[in-house]
């Protein structure tokens, strides 16, 4: 989530530095992504995609979208120590809810386990009770 | 000027096609299993492949292109300020739901409250 908010950072750094882009002109969209700026925001959304991609391999969906909505979270500390935006108090309560609704999904399991449908057809054998000696 | 219901269809569509893509990745990395697991066995070529050969991964990464390209055209007709909270809202809530009707997961009372908080807190952060 750091990459992802950093990643859209430098695209909107890097699309702010270029020259108002006309859809009739494609070619200088492509152009825009050879830029440094936009060509760093690349890579580090592809980290980003590479994690996610890794959590989901091992995680619920529901357990880690919450995860990436703290993103907007980083986004708005990033306004207010980096940028010097002035930041309302709506949207602090914002980030108090995503806050907390990440903690919450944090306490849970992280994968649903299914019971094993073999498993209650053909219960394992319990093993033979040991003889006394 | 964009009446309600095209308004109404064009955020549907950006849900939808958001959801439908969120939905067939995370099916798809479930199949693959573990990627760390992987990494470590086959190292990192090994898990790149794994992904890449996977079609359900491309069928998701197919709708997720669709629903950037459906963003854009939502952005052409309609302001930032609606489309952005009440896609990123909505594409929460439709998540949750498809979780747990395709992919079975356990989505108990602190998913649904986490969901309903990310919810209202985009709502604000986009205010």
């Amino acid at each position: 989530m750091f990459s992802a908010s950093l990643g859209d950072s430098c695209l909107k750094r890097g699309m702010t530095l270029l020259p108002p882009i006309s859809l009739a002109h494609p070619g200088a969209l492509i152009a825009a992504v050879f830029t440094p700026w936009i060509a760093v925001g690349i890579a580090l959304l592809i980290c980003f995609f590479a994690s996610y991609l890794t959590a989901l391999s091992w995680a619920d969906l529901t357990f880690v979208l919450p995860a990436t909505a703290f993103g907007n979270v980083v986004m708005v500390f990033v306004s207010a120590i980096w940028l010097h935006e002035h930041v309302s108090w709506q949207r602090w309560l914002g980030v108090f809810l995503i806050t907390a609704a990440v903690g919450f999904v944090a306490q849970g399991p992280s994968l649903t386990t299914h019971p094993d449908p073999n498993a209650a057809q053909h219960p394992a054998p319990t093993p033979p009770a040991s003889e006394p000696s | 000027m964009t009446g309600p219901l095209a308004a109404a269809s064009m955020i549907a569509s950006v849900v939808l096609t958001s959801t439908a893509g969120e939905v067939l990745t995370a099916a798809a990395m479930k199949s693959i299993g573990d990627l760390d697991d992987i990494r470590a066995q086959s190292g990192l070529p090994g898990a790149i492949r794994a992904v890449l050969t996977c079609p359900l991964f491309f069928a998701g990464v197919f709708f997720l292109a669709l629903s950037f390209f459906s963003l854009l055209f939502a952005l052409n007709h309609l302001s930032l300020s609606l489309v952005g909270p009440a896609a990123a809202s909505l594409t929460v809530i439709t998540n949750s739901v498809a979780a747990k009707i395709f992919l079975k997961e356990n989505v108990d009372h602190r998913r649904w409250t986490a969901a309903a908080l990310i919810c209202i807190g985009v709502y604000l952060l986009a205010h």
